[in-house]
């Protein structure tokens, strides 16, 4: 930007001293903006990082005081074995799988075609929907979960993962829907038109134009679904006391803390463990995630 | 429209005696196809959302075992508590002074990683994401280790540098400060995220016409930035509060309300009275209290969008 400003008074005589000056500050700003983003580095990183070395070590050296906490001497990998040969710690994690793929499955099929409805097939209260998609977006899911609490507890569902199931759909089908609407709407009449004409009805003009033309959106709400279940927390507080049927969040903070001895390189390990499948994720598919995200609100 | 037109002009070709019907039932059956098509989600919204709601107002009004109709008194006898009114008082504190950091920081962050080369901001930016990524209810379990009385390694790195060790979790005013600073520590990045994508919708044009008529760096923030993020910004920070506001994996890991109760906000409350305590009216009257505030947030999102989707268009 700077550097734009400086060609018209570089057209100027006698404004060499000011272009100098341009440049110097342009410097600065940059080295401004480095220093800030390593420090800001640092601090964000520095949690996980302190989880990986406290996740190597022994118990024995966690507990000598001598020296800095922020460096591991004995690298061990026993913490990280131990929870893999626990049936316990596996069955978090099959729980956290199976949720996590049924509930998947179910927002994407429920909010394409909503979507693809309201983006599309105008009917009487579409509108109303729309907005109402929005606000239960915005209702969080502390508001409700004593009454669901108790809705899942007549149905029997408590304790089971099919009642997690059952109530995430409410965390992830409406932000789920309203990107998609964002996405189909960008998709020029045009298109549909033309499948009309071939003779395509609503269903194959669904599979084959919205759903290939707005795959970066479907892949950015698949994310979201994903992410979402899988670090879901309150509900698994709440209806889930059974450790055979707790997922990872709730499993990992309940049940590897026992008592006065915290186990805490095995309990840093667990955390490690069932965060890495929403970190890989996103390692290969960041750019999908942040577009989806920023659409949400940017797009309306 | 242009569709209803298309098929207008096909329809005498298959029915000619008829086209105003065909037209019509055209319109009839689409709009029976999204009904159905819509369907699931009318169901998700207003069996686990609406009807739970309804349910919630229902519970509140009764007694602790659930037999008698007892109108506002969960309410009354809520406001009357000590521990309530610190609740509240605690939520806003938390909620407000979270929010505004993690604004301030995104804000300040989103800018300098838009001033670095292109080149370099993927990598960046990913970095700065990861709190973000990891579920807050685990990276929470490693900030509580860091907090540890006895091993903290935040209380290391300070009397390293020859500060006194902090009673992280053991004094209300420090636990509340924990609990800030991991919600600012796990909310900046989306901010960032936000303000980065909002920065770069605005076109350099603008800038370059500042910089000729003079204006230095801070104006040109001041009044080319700010004024074009405008809409964005409070989107962002309503939403984060609303978010904030009703946080709860934070502080249950963190302090699970402790010490004596002075770090509970409204989720961690009505967990602690509906469930743990098994006075399901009372902690379903809890949660209603962030009703209000969340309402009148919402009210003030949902024009913001509206306004925004009216700028795009």
């Amino acid at each position: 930007m700077s550097a734009t400003a400086a060609s018209p008074s570089a057209a100027v005589p006698g404004l060499g001293r000011r272009i100098g000056s341009l440049r110097k500050e342009r410097r600065w700003a940059l080295l401004t903006a480095y220093i800030s983003l390593v420090v800001a580095a640092i601090v964000m990183l520095a949690p996980p990082f302190y989880m990986l070395i406290t996740s190597l070590k022994t118990s024995a050296e966690i507990s000598d005081l001598s020296g800095t906490p922020w460096i591991v001497r004995n690298p061990t990998l026993d913490n990280y074995w131990a929870l893999i040969s626990d049936p316990m710690f596996r069955g978090f994690f099959f729980n956290s799988v199976k949720i996590t793929v049924c509930v998947v499955a179910i927002t994407m099929v429920i909010s394409v075609f909503a979507a693809f409805s309201l983006a599309r097939m105008k009917f009487f209260g579409s509108g109303v929907l729309a907005t109402g998609v929005f606000l239960t977006y915005l209702v969080p899911d502390t508001l409700l979960f004593i009454p669901l609490y108790q809705i899942v507890g007549n149905l029997g569902l408590l304790n089971s993962i099919w009642g997690l199931v059952l109530v995430y759909p409410t965390l992830t089908v409406p932000f789920c829907t309203w990107i998609m609407i964002g996405y189909f709407a960008s998709i020029p009449k045009e298109l549909d038109e033309a499948a009309l004409i071939d003779g395509a009805n609503w269903m194959q003009m669904l599979t084959r134009i919205f759903i290939p033309v707005a795959l970066p959106g479907i892949i950015a709400a698949t994310i979201f679904a994903f992410t979402v279940s899988w670090a879901a927390f309150v509900y698994p507080t709440a209806f889930i006391t059974r450790p055979d049927e707790m997922p990872l969040t709730i499993g990992v903070v309940s049940q590897l803390i026992r008592g006065d001895t915290f186990a805490w390189g095995q309990l840093m390990a667990g955390a490690l463990l069932a965060a890495l499948p929403p970190v890989i994720v996103y390692a290969f598919l960041m750019d999908y995630y942040v577009a989806g995200l920023t659409a949400g609100a940017t797009k309306g | 429209m242009a569709l209803d037109a298309t098929t207008a002009t096909a329809g005498p070709a298959m029915a000619p005696a008829r086209p105003g019907l065909t037209l019509q039932r055209f319109a009839r059956r689409r709009s029976t196809i999204a009904f159905l098509m819509a369907l699931p989600l009318i169901t998700v919204i207003a069996g686990l959302v609406a009807w739970p709601a309804g349910y919630a107002i229902y519970l509140s009004t009764l007694n602790r075992r659930m037999t008698s109709f007892i109108g506002l008194g969960n309410f009354e006898i809520l406001l009357d508590s000590e521990t309530f009114l610190m609740v509240i008082w605690q939520s806003c504190f938390f909620a407000i002074t979270a929010v505004v950091l993690k604004a301030l920081l995104g804000f300040w962050l989103a800018h300098q990683l838009h001033h670095i080369p292109t080149k370099g901001q993927r990598i960046w930016r990913g970095l700065l994401l990861l709190p973000w990524v990891v579920p807050p209810a685990l990276s929470t379990l490693g900030w509580w280790w860091m907090f540890d009385p006895s091993y903290s390694s935040l209380n290391w790195i300070l009397n390293a540098i020859g500060a006194p060790s902090v009673p992280w979790l053991g004094e209300p005013w420090w636990a509340r400060i924990s609990v800030i600073i991991v919600n600012v520590w796990a909310g900046t990045p989306f901010f960032m995220i936000m303000y980065l994508a909002a920065l770069k919708s605005v076109p350099d044009q603008l800038y370059e016409a500042a910089a000729i008529d003079g204006a230095t760096g801070w104006q040109g923030l001041r009044y080319v930035t700010l004024p074009m993020m405008r809409n964005i910004i409070s989107i962002t920070v309503l939403f984060s509060l609303i978010v904030t506001f009703a946080n709860y994996d934070i502080v249950r890991v963190l302090t699970n309300g402790g010490p004596r109760d002075l770090t509970h906000v409204f989720a961690s409350y009505a967990f602690q009275v509906g469930v743990l305590a098994g006075n399901i009216p009372r902690g379903a009257a809890v949660s209603l209290f962030m009703f209000p505030l969340l309402a009148i947030v919402a009210f003030f999102v949902l024009r913001g969008v509206n306004q925004r989707s009216k700028e795009m268009a």
